[in-house]
């Protein structure tokens, strides 16, 4: 079968690849491009592991097709330090100790990162809503909630 | 109908380890030509926590700080033996087997430092910080970094420790059938609030309040992590998991993990944890390890307050809707 090309940003780098058709995105960027920080869970949408922004909407990449994101800027957690430091999320989640095993984590920062871009100062209701299509095994999501609240506490500390 | 109240509570020992077999970990320790330490295992980091606790346990027995220890796990192909990580044995077992490792290591270390210092080895200490002294002569001293390169360039020692740590099998009296499973065991007590639909069948956790007594926490906030995580998965236990929730007729089964429910994040209850630390005798600096036992209280707890709340023994897990208007039913004198 005939490969499909297919480009697009993958944290402000172009990236271009030839790809089967009906790969999803999941499978491009990690054993295409080499990103592995979106996780494969249930490869059926409904674990969030997965989790990308793509046009600065929450995607899950293991039910988005690679060749419907033609010229889309795509974000990753792994995209999200610069030089070396961390994103205040990510900052966030370790001083909450809101990981354990780490598979759910990026997909959690990834749904909390598109939570915090919309909505700067959100409730607790609106983090747990955020966060309702993401599943986590181990930190009883707790945690997480909180250092969700605490990126958002120290984003409008940093604007003021 | 309407929403009833109830709060249960439940009281649970829980063992570390099983020494039916036997129940060994091994560990080896080294040191590197700069005076870090290596140390290697084949038991396993699922993300508890282990890496960190064994790097504290071999640091603290060896002398060094903690950023001074690398810990390689989990594979068995190499690695010394481990039963395993499984049935909360990884801190108490493996953290054993490191400090007898370490012990050793540190043995070899003092002789070279006292070779090099000129003194008898039993006269030296270390300063937690990579520094070992002479007693009483603080001035005296010499840093690890140079006792291992003195080791590895001059006097051709090697820095290194073996730990082996079993926990012999446990045969059965012959008259009475007792026996000794277990050499460690954690405490945990669970109050729990439940709102009980009796219309519907639904149990919302309201409230979760745990005590924990697990021996020395080696690592505070991991120890936190593991019991708060731990005591949600109780309620999910209770109320929610099951592979086969039509037991025995699999029509109606899940057939992959969407069908098999937990807890989202909009169902926590409100969760109390509190700490009591009691050193093991025979722990790793006193721990027994968290591990399974943080998700077991809540369980029997949780039955307990739907009893209270609407007068109804449930019997079989997990405590579904279906199960509590089926018992109600019967209470009621219905057939079901």
């Amino acid at each position: 079968m005939a490969k499909v090309p297919v480009q697009f940003t993958l944290n402000g780098a172009e990236k271009a690849e030839f790809i089967d058709s009906g790969t999803t995105l999941l499978h491009a960027l990690r054993d295409k491009i080499g990103d592995t920080s979106p996780k494969g869970g249930c490869h059926q949408g409904t674990c969030g592991a997965c989790s990308v922004i793509i046009d600065g909407e929450l995607r899950l990449s293991c039910l988005t097709l690679a060749e419907t994101c033609n010229g889309a800027a795509i974000t990753t957690t792994s995209g999200l330090s610069k030089g070396g430091v961390l994103h205040p999320l990510q900052r966030a989640f370790l001083d909450a100790f809101a990981t354990q095993c780490g598979f759910c984590t990026p997909g959690m920062i990834m749904a909390a990162k598109v939570l915090l871009d919309q909505t700067p100062n959100p409730s607790r209701d609106e983090v747990v809503e955020a966060l309702s299509g993401n599943i986590c095994r181990c930190t009883g999501y707790e945690p997480i909630i909180q250092a969700v609240l605490t990126a958002a506490r120290s984003n409008s500390q940093n604007a003021a | 109908m309407a929403i009833r109240r109830g709060r249960g509570v439940a009281a649970i020992n829980y063992p570390t380890g099983m020494n039916l077999g036997g129940d060994p970990t091994q560990a080896l320790v080294h040191s590197t030509p700069t005076g870090n330490f290596m140390v290697t295992l084949s038991s396993v980091d699922l993300g508890q926590g282990m890496k960190q606790i064994m790097a504290q346990i071999c640091a603290e027995t060896i002398g060094v700080p903690t950023d001074r220890v690398v810990v390689d796990t989990a594979d068995t192909d190499t690695g010394p033996h481990c039963m395993g990580t499984f049935a909360s044995r990884g801190t108490h077992r493996a953290g054993n087997a490191v400090i007898q490792a370490a012990r050793e290591a540190r043995q070899v270390m003092l002789e070279v430092a006292a070779e090099e210092l000129e003194v008898n080895a039993s006269d030296l200490e270390t300063d937690g910080q990579g520094n070992i002294l002479v007693k009483g002569a603080p001035q005296r001293s010499i840093s690890i970094f140079d006792v291992a390169l003195s080791a590895h360039f001059k006097r051709g020692r090697s820095i290194s420790g073996r730990g082996m740590f079993l926990i012999p099998r446990s045969y059965p009296e012959k008259e009475t059938g007792a026996m000794k499973p277990s050499t460690c065991y954690a405490h945990a007590c669970t109050v729990a609030e439940v709102e009980v639909d009796d219309e519907t069948g639904e149990v919302t956790v309201l409230t979760v309040k745990n005590v924990f007594e697990i021996g020395r926490a080696l690592n505070p906030k991991m120890v936190e992590q593991q019991l708060v995580g731990g005591s949600w998965m109780g309620i999910s236990h209770a109320l929610y998991e099951t592979t086969e929730p039509y037991y025995p007729n699999r029509d109606h089964g899940g057939t992959d993990f969407n069908q098999y429910l937990m807890p989202g994040p909009g169902d926590l209850a409100q969760t109390e944890i509190i700490v009591l630390e009691r050193p093991s005798a025979d722990g790793p600096y006193g721990a027994k390890g968290p591990g399974e036992m943080c998700a077991n209280p809540q369980i029997p707890a949780v039955a307990n307050a739907v009893f209270d709340a609407v007068g109804v023994r449930i019997d079989t897990l997990p405590i579904t809707p279906e199960r509590i208007l089926r018992a109600l039913k019967a209470q009621a004198g219905a057939p079901n």
